[in-house]
């Protein structure tokens, strides 16, 4: 490869680009937490974010207010046919119905089999043990009742003295308290808050991942493809991140956008294109080489991280 | 052509089918529980579980496939949890809960039940005998709007403890309402702000024996006592011994805290935390049942002797119930 020897124009935002991309690598292993089985082999599981958690919260306190609502509905549906008395008891039945729906919805739905309430589910989360044992319904039920101490005791106590112009700086000291656990979760590398800490709990990130075909195997025309080949020094231009980028690729963009990656690593790595061969085509085959080419010199303890990586 | 393959495609071929029969257990498993699975499943689970770990070990270092790793990583996790998860169903896990484990949480712990026994009637004897000597005090402890205050008369006070019309309509608000008033909310904060070395539950627990005390000071001048009693322990037994539990559990988490040995105070803390959740589960079942007495018992019963009769028996049964040795059943716990 003839490298020039100024630097090309864009050489310090590449730089640039690329220590951003090792920061976010580096949190993104922050998040990791490595359980090894009894088997001996090392789960990776994933810390979830305040922001996803967060989300799940709303999403949970919002089902919970579709089921109350619901509640309250069917049952005004069916006490309406009665008279006032048939009113009375309606709403009687409702509170009780209620204060289940309030006190026990994260409780239920955590012991359950998915640890993970709908919320939770939705945004991929679940809650496990902190040391990797298993998740005990005491557990579940002190970081559930201890939601309530942080969250919705000085939510209510805000609400009522806010009314009724009790001293300012009480109110400001509820803020405060407020502030303070429902951002505990941000001051400590775990994104515990307080009833995971009393509990031995955590949250994890662990959505369920389908799994592809492999790329590799996809060979739509493997006459005509068989014809592309790359010679090493072709290959040695890329590493695994831009393997990985590749992957991302062909698995999800849109044909512009593969036609503007194949034009830019036929330029990059001075390759001639073939009458006849497709960008889909081009691009696979590429895959394969640079992917095979890779795990061979890892299997030999080199791994390239990425195209500045020059080993 | 056998040049185009690779190792780690290969790999990838032998063992998806494995993988993905494994997916399907668990998936399934997730779903409808260790029931739903066939003997054959439960023969194959294991051996697929661990061919997934290990796989998961081989992917990490010989593919660069990232959809295979990821892939892998989940199935390996949602395994694992279900393999060395909770196995016993909810309806097994809550019958042991009443059978055994509750009774024996809240009999282990008779330390914190007795200093959440001591604050509450502490702070209910010290509120009655100053009430008794100046009235002034249960303006301290109360507001106003409460009708039975020491300028009420006998009758007024009298007409309160018994109920004239009784309609179910009433009972069953009285019933909801039971729920919704500050008890459970209290049994739920009692244990809650355990974890600030006990020191709020302490100053909750006071407060409320306190607003009892001075109740009952007034209640105790103008001759009424014999009946008070009769209509606050009816469902009182229970649901004071509620709030004390609440109470117990409470201080359970702030004396781990405060004093935490040898331990991190943090292993301390969780540790106390799962033995006090569950005296607090049974806290808020006891308070439930306080509930219904309060809302049924209490409008439909207006003997005293009625009233005494379940206050005395409830409380044989809670003591009977949590303190009585009982043959123990292994020491399984989920």
């Amino acid at each position: 490869m003839t490298e020039a020897v100024a630097p090309p124009p864009n050489a310090v935002a590449e730089g640039k680009r690329r220590r951003a991309r090792m920061r976010a690598r580096e949190a993104e292993q922050k998040r990791v937490r490595s359980l090894v089985t009894p088997e001996g082999a090392a789960l990776n599981l994933k810390i979830s974010t305040f922001s996803e958690r967060f989300g799940a919260f709303i999403l949970d306190v919002s089902l919970q207010f579709v089921i109350m609502f619901a509640i309250i509905f069917s049952i005004a549906f069916i006490a309406g046919a009665f008279d006032f008395n048939g009113w009375q008891i309606a709403w009687a039945v409702a509170q009780v119905l209620i204060f289940f729906v309030r006190n026990f919805y994260f409780i239920f739905f955590e012991i359950g089999r998915k640890a993970a309430t709908p919320g939770k589910r939705a945004l991929g989360l679940r809650v496990a043990d902190r040391k990797g044992g298993r998740l005990t319904a005491n557990a579940v039920i002190a970081r559930n009742f201890l939601r309530e101490l942080e969250f919705f005791l000085p939510l209510s106590v805000l609400f009522s003295f806010g009314a009724e112009g009790v001293a300012g700086w009480v109110n400001w000291l509820l803020l405060i308290w407020c502030g303070i656990f429902v951002l505990f979760p941000l001051f400590n590398k775990d994104k515990l808050r307080i009833g995971d800490l009393v509990a031995g709990t955590m949250v994890i990130h662990a959505p369920k991942v389908q799994l592809l075909d492999d790329i590799a195997s996809a060979t739509p025309a493997r006459e005509s493809t068989s014809a592309i080949v790359f010679t090493p020094a072709q290959l040695d231009v890329y590493g695994i991140h831009e393997l990985h980028v590749l992957e991302d690729v062909l698995r999800q963009s849109t044909p512009e956008i593969k036609r503007n990656v194949a034009n830019r690593i036929a330029d990059k790595i001075g390759y001639a294109p073939q009458t006849g061969e497709t960008d889909l085509a081009f691009l696979e085959t590429f895959y394969a080489a640079l992917r095979r080419h890779l795990e061979q010199r890892m299997l030999f303890g080199q791994r390239k991280e990425d195209k500045y990586d020059q080993r | 052509m056998s040049d185009r393959v690779m190792k780690s495609y290969r790999f990838r071929e032998e063992r998806e089918a494995d993988w993905k029969q494994l997916e399907q257990i668990i998936a399934r498993a997730e779903s409808r529980g260790v029931g739903g699975l066939s003997d054959k499943d439960m023969e194959r689970l294991p051996g697929l579980y661990r061919q997934a770990v290990s796989s998961l070990s081989v992917a990490r270092t010989i593919s660069l496939d990232q959809n295979v790793v990821a892939y892998l990583e989940t199935l390996c996790a949602r395994a694992y949890f279900f393999v060395y998860g909770t196995r016993s169903r909810m309806s097994e896990r809550i019958a042991q809960f009443f059978a055994r484990d509750w009774a024996a949480a809240v009999s282990a712990a008779k330390g914190p039940t007795l200093l959440a026994f001591l604050c509450l009637f502490g702070g209910a004897l010290l509120a009655f005998f100053l009430t008794l000597n100046d009235n002034e005090w249960y303006w301290t402890f109360h507001s106003g709007w409460d009708s039975r205050n020491p300028n009420a008369s006998y009758d007024e006070l009298r007409a309160t403890l018994y109920e004239t019309d009784r309609k179910i309509v009433d009972m069953l608000g009285a019933f909801a309402a039971q729920l919704f008033s500050h008890n459970s909310g209290i049994a739920i904060f009692a244990f809650a702000l355990g974890f600030a070395f006990g020191i709020p539950t302490a100053v909750l627990l006071i407060y409320n024996g306190v607003y009892l005390g001075s109740f009952y000071a007034v209640f105790w001048q103008k001759g009424l006592a014999y009946e008070l009693t009769g209509w606050l322990f009816i469902h009182g037994v229970t649901e004071l011994f509620a709030v004390i539990l609440a109470g117990a559990a409470g201080f359970m988490i702030g004396g781990a805290v405060a004093f935490p040995g040898r331990k991190t105070r943090m292993q301390s803390m969780r540790e106390a935390g799962e033995k006090a959740a569950m005296v607090i589960i049974g806290a808020v079942v006891t308070l439930f049942l306080a509930a219904l007495l309060e809302g049924f018992g209490r409008q439909l019963i207006n003997s005293d002797t009625v009233r005494y009769t379940i206050a005395g028996s409830s409380l044989i049964f809670w003591l009977g119930y949590f303190y009585l040795p009982r043959r123990g059943v292994g020491d399984r716990r989920d």
